[in-house]
């Protein structure tokens, strides 16, 4: 027990001058119409931030020493400027992990990728076959994936990321995304699926079972730390041991959105009007945004477990996903949809029909059926087993006072930055 | 929990040696961002962020670059001879991580990269 430990942990909840890292949404534009889609994606808004007001908003990162971006869309690849944006923010000091669906990469585009030290890159696929795969991103996206991956790979790109949202019919397939990313060089991120945007429509009948949550938390805690989860699945920790990660909700603390129109929400998961913050179009920019906005202020401000406090394992969940809850109905102090207790099941059963808040925000391609349809295409077998790196760092506790924490694996970084931190308790 | 996992990690591996009589120097692709508890450190190359949980072991590595040893950036720091070991562990944590590296290797370091 550290007095110095804790109170890191507290300023964590208090909030940062700036956010560790954020997630730039640059284009709700995409090729595809994944039915789980955050942002409810496909066409691109006329408003979009242009070129000039992006770079404007790199250079106050730059001041604020945000260490990097996590940028994604719709799909970030298809802007015009999105290679020029990139080298903008490098040349910053802003680093970038950017998330894509691989359409884009080229084997130039993957050799030049593999150049630079200040990006990073994350593939997503939401399945280890075609048939899981394209049911959810739609045809074809599963040899998309592939090939982008295949690119990287052969470009010498070490350590790209496979990102992979887990549903009721991938948390059987948990090996076998291993076995892909090993198989590229490439190092696995799961992370959690919320009913947000499109992901509302689908929430209900994608997320995982509560057999599979426990098979899930069982996986994580024998792979550890080579399997990062961007800390989405703390939630998991009322079962006991916590995962790696810090346990608690980032949204307007350490983390935030930036979406294509510039508006600021509290986090990724949670684009409605409630989480809005500000515009960075707005006086003062993202800065005031971040330091002085109603929303964070108040989300920096102890907040109330609700009927959740009396529970054995609140000091470990938390309460859950913030954005979880609101999509869901459920009261903000109220228990996780998803909470391993079983309490979310009851409280989501006393939510009234028509009561359950909408996204903000639909993009969605018009005209078009949006349940892609499942096809069945082999998957390109494993040819070559790795392992990713370990991402450990040694403790750092003197005896009389904590003053480094362990090195974290900011790779894991998305709605958390703090994946792979355990704060002392 | 009662136990520190920071700790209980801590305890299951020997703290890396540490030169404190060698020159030392914050590694080139590593930003610094000063908070209020400290600072936030994040390494480019390995993509990894630190965090450093005082303003006293900020001062000792800001100190680095500008002292011939790790010893007289903490005594430039304002550093006690008593507080030594426990600053003395928290650099070799650095240095496990790449945080900060001898002055003499940093060419061969970031070749690796």
């Amino acid at each position: 027990m550290t007095v110095a430990a804790g109170s890191l942990v507290q300023e964590f909840r208090y909030g940062l001058d700036a956010p560790i890292c954020l997630t730039w949404e640059l284009t709700y534009a995409c090729n595809l119409s994944c039915v789980h889609c955050l942002s409810s994606s496909g066409r691109r808004d006329p408003r979009e931030l242009t070129t000039q007001e992006c770079q404007r908003v790199i250079d106050e990162l730059e001041r604020m020493q945000v260490f990097y971006v996590n940028i994604g869309g719709g799909e970030p690849t298809v802007r015009p400027d999105f290679w020029e944006l990139v080298d903008y923010a490098t040349a910053h000091h802003v680093g970038v992990k950017f998330s894509t669906n691989g359409v884009k990469i080229t084997p130039a585009i993957a050799a030049r990728l593999a150049r630079s030290d200040y990006v990073d890159v994350q593939i997503s696929l939401d399945g280890a076959t075609a048939d899981v795969n394209d049911a959810v991103r739609g045809p074809g996206s599963y040899q998309t994936a592939l090939r982008a991956m295949r690119h990287l790979a052969d470009a010498g790109f070490a350590g790209f990321k496979i990102s992979v949202v887990m549903t009721r019919h991938n948390v059987g397939q948990l090996d076998a995304f291993k076995t892909i990313a090993d198989s590229f060089g490439a190092q696995l991120r799961i992370t959690r699926l919320r009913p947000s945007g499109r992901g509302a429509d689908v929430w209900d009948e994608l997320h995982p079972t509560a057999a599979q949550q426990r098979q899930l938390y069982e996986w994580l805690r024998a792979h550890g730390e080579n399997v990062l989860t961007g800390d989405s699945f703390f939630h998991l920790a009322g079962y006991g041991e916590g995962l790696p990660g810090l346990n608690m909700c980032g949204a307007g603390r350490v983390v935030c959105l930036i979406d294509p129109v510039g508006d600021v929400y509290a986090c990724p998961f949670a684009i409605h009007d409630s989480f809005l913050a500000g515009n960075v179009r707005d006086a003062g920019g993202f800065a005031r945004v971040w330091r002085s906005s109603d929303l964070f202020t108040e989300l920096r401000t102890e907040q109330s477990g609700g009927a959740c406090t009396s529970c054995s394992a609140y000091d470990a969940c938390q309460g859950g996903c913030m954005a979880a809850k609101f999509f869901t109905g459920l009261p903000l102090d109220g228990p996780d949809p998803e909470c391993v207790r079983g309490h979310g099941e009851q409280a989501l059963a006393q939510v009234g029909h028509g009561t359950v808040p909408r996204p903000s925000g639909d993009h969605s391609h018009r005209g078009r059926d949006r349940r892609p349809v499942p096809v069945s295409i082999g998957p390109r077998p494993p040819v070559l087993a790795g392992t990713g790196p370990a991402e450990t760092g040694p403790g750092g506790t003197g005896a009389a006072v904590t003053m480094v924490a362990r090195s974290v694996p900011a790779r894991g970084c998305d709605e958390s930055p703090l994946a792979g931190f355990r704060p002392p308790v | 929990m009662s136990t520190s996992p920071v700790v209980a990690h801590q305890a299951s591996v020997p703290a890396p040696a540490f030169d404190l009589d060698a020159p030392w120097q914050l590694h080139p692709q590593v930003s610094v961002r000063p908070e209020r508890f400290g600072a936030l450190l994040y390494h480019f190359g390995t993509r990894r962020l630190s965090f450093l949980k005082s303003r006293e072991l900020l001062a000792v590595v800001s100190e680095l670059d500008r002292q011939p040893t790790a010893r007289a950036a903490c005594q430039a720091a304002g550093l006690a001879e008593a507080e030594l070991p426990a600053y003395t562990r928290a650099l070799a944590t650095l240095a496990a991580g790449r945080m900060i590296c001898p002055l003499d290797t940093t060419a061969s370091e970031e070749t690796q990269l």
